[in-house]
């Protein structure tokens, strides 16, 4: 067996993001697989691997099924939900090299607003709708902490009173990522800005912490990446994107819902995944041009930039306030819109986005990248031009 | 007269926690506690992390501790909760931490660090869940 150091991204494809797709899970999955095949000139045939994340309904072999694929010699399917949305890219990479597969297909497809709403309490059973891949919640449901929000906003709490930041802080976040939506036909927010002042007119969904617009939008839709090795990559249809990727070890507690580490104002998980990954990349923070960072909510961008190193603990909000999240600033960030601004597709479509950064196909392309960075929860990957 | 049902869910039991919500309904705040290496845990668990031993047993806190962290639910509403409901991380005298609500005080007077004390509400079912409130002493 030939050895394998390189892996890279061949192909992305994605349906289109929505409230009401119209159809079931499985053909979303299905559509958006053909469509990350077709911009990567393979066949269902070629796919040897399939990997995707907790939450997902739909089974692994419904999908070969469905698209006729051959042999898989390779499952994997990453524990925390959407903090393992770039795990599967950890995965993807360790089997590829492994030679235990060469082409390894990686996706999210859901209904999760027009089938169910995702992360709102199901008053029948109280429990929270699509709350696998989280460590037992019991403990919060019997204080009513139902929802990802509130299991957040009690760490962010310890954040904003440790550091002085306010939900305006979170605020100018947002206003930066709407402006990004805003320019992005795929986004659920497309030509559809907001202001300072309109968000912090929007209702408080976890006071003093989160209003709405601080939120993900549930959404509807799918999104598949293609990850095959550098030297095929190199033959196939697209320039390839070179990848790193890690998955971090933490502490055996999911970000969102850890409450008793030592300390809540850091993301202790992510800052293991860090050092991890740059030493992998053997790269740096300044090394990076362009980041994706996981935003299910306003204040994980904040935990986000600092783990991964982009500013001093407790300076996230002087970061965004000075411009640097823009695409003309020191690190434009979630160049689509985020999963605020585009779509919820739990953090899958914030590594396409990095890959068409690296490609320079972005809506919002920022200037000379080198390397992207995508980040989600506990698991990331750099993404670097060939 | 007060007929009003109390009216937020009982306790979620499982066959690891059962001791917790036992003791809760004689009004008693059990923590953890490993009868081996006696280490204190929140939340319990089958087994003790330091010592790997599974005779667990509990200790009765005093029931007082401090505010860590707190927030307000506001959407989507819990009609089964009181409207005014706040979430707290409290971290216990005993040096645990556990999720608990906080009640009699205004929500703008809550501050990280502030002292509170242990009582319990009525839930559903005839069970009953540890609360907070400012300290009076
Ligand atoms: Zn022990």
């Amino acid at each position: 067996m030939k050895a394998i150091n390189d892996v890279a991204v061949a192909g992305i494809g994605q349906t289109e993001f929505s409230k009401n797709s119209g159809r079931s899970e499985l053909q979303l999955a299905a559509e958006c697989v053909k469509s990350a095949l077709q911009d990567a000139g393979l066949t269902p045939a070629d796919v040897d691997g399939l990997v995707t994340y907790t939450i997902d309904n739909n089974e692994e072999v419904d999908l070969a099924r469905t698209m006729g694929m051959k042999d898989i010699n390779y499952f994997s399917r990453m524990p925390f939900g959407g903090a393992g949305a770039v795990g599967t890219i950890a995965q993807a990479c360790t089997a590829i090299r492994a030679g235990m597969a060469e082409v390894v297909v990686v996706w999210r497809a859901m209904n999760e607003r027009s089938e169910y709403r995702f992360g709102q309490l199901d008053a029948t059973s109280g429990m929270t709708v699509g709350g696998g891949g989280t460590s037992d919640m019991s403990w919060a449901f019997d204080m009513g902490a139902f929802t990802p929000m509130a299991w957040q906003a009690l760490n962010a709490m310890v954040y904003m009173e440790r550091f002085g930041v306010t939900n305006a802080d979170f605020g100018r976040l947002i206003v930066q990522q709407r402006k990004y939506a805003a320019s992005n036909p795929n986004a659920y927010f497309y030509q559809r800005p907001v202001t300072l002042e309109d968000h912090q007119a929007s209702r408080w969904i976890i006071e003093p912490v989160l209003r709405k617009f601080d939120c993900c939008q549930e959404s509807d839709g799918g999104v598949a990446v293609v990850l095959t090795s550098l030297e095929r990559a190199r033959d196939l249809k697209q320039p390839p994107v070179k990848v790193v990727a890690s998955h971090g070890g933490g502490n055996g507690s999911q970000i969102a819902t850890n409450h008793y580490a030592a300390d809540l104002s850091i993301a202790s998980e992510s800052l293991v995944t860090a050092r991890n990954l740059y030493a992998m990349a053997d790269l740096t923070p300044a090394d990076i041009q362009v980041a994706e960072i996981y935003d299910a909510y306003s204040c994980s961008v904040f935990y986000g930039l600092e783990a991964f190193g982009f500013c001093d603990l407790g300076e996230a909000s002087d970061f965004v306030r000075d411009g640097h999240l823009a695409i003309d600033g020191k690190l434009p960030t979630n160049t689509h819109g985020g999963l605020i601004g585009e779509a919820y597709i739990h953090g899958l479509n914030s590594f396409t986005e990095g890959v068409r950064q690296v490609r320079k196909t972005a809506v919002n392309q920022v200037a000379n990248v080198e390397n992207a960075i995508v980040t989600s929860g506990w698991s990331a990957a750099i993404l670097s031009k060939v | 007269m007060n007929n009003e049902l109390p009216l937020r869910p009982a306790p979620i039991r499982k066959r690891d926690n059962l001791f917790f919500w036992d003791g809760a309904k004689l009004e008693e705040l059990r923590i953890q506690k490993c009868n081996c290496c006696g280490k204190l845990q929140h939340p319990p668990g089958p087994m003790c992390p330091q010592c790997l031993e599974t005779d667990m047993g509990y200790q009765v806190c005093v029931g007082r501790g401090r505010v860590y962290s707190w927030i307000i639910p506001r959407y989507p509403e819990l009609p089964m909760f009181s409207s005014d409901l706040v979430v707290a991380l409290i971290e216990l005298e005993e040096g645990v931490r556990i999720l608990s609500n906080i009640c009699d005080v205004a929500h703008e007077d809550i501050r990280q660090g502030m002292e509170v004390e242990l009582f319990f509400a009525a839930t559903q079912d005839d069970g009953k869940v540890p609360q907070f409130r400012p300290a009076t002493q």
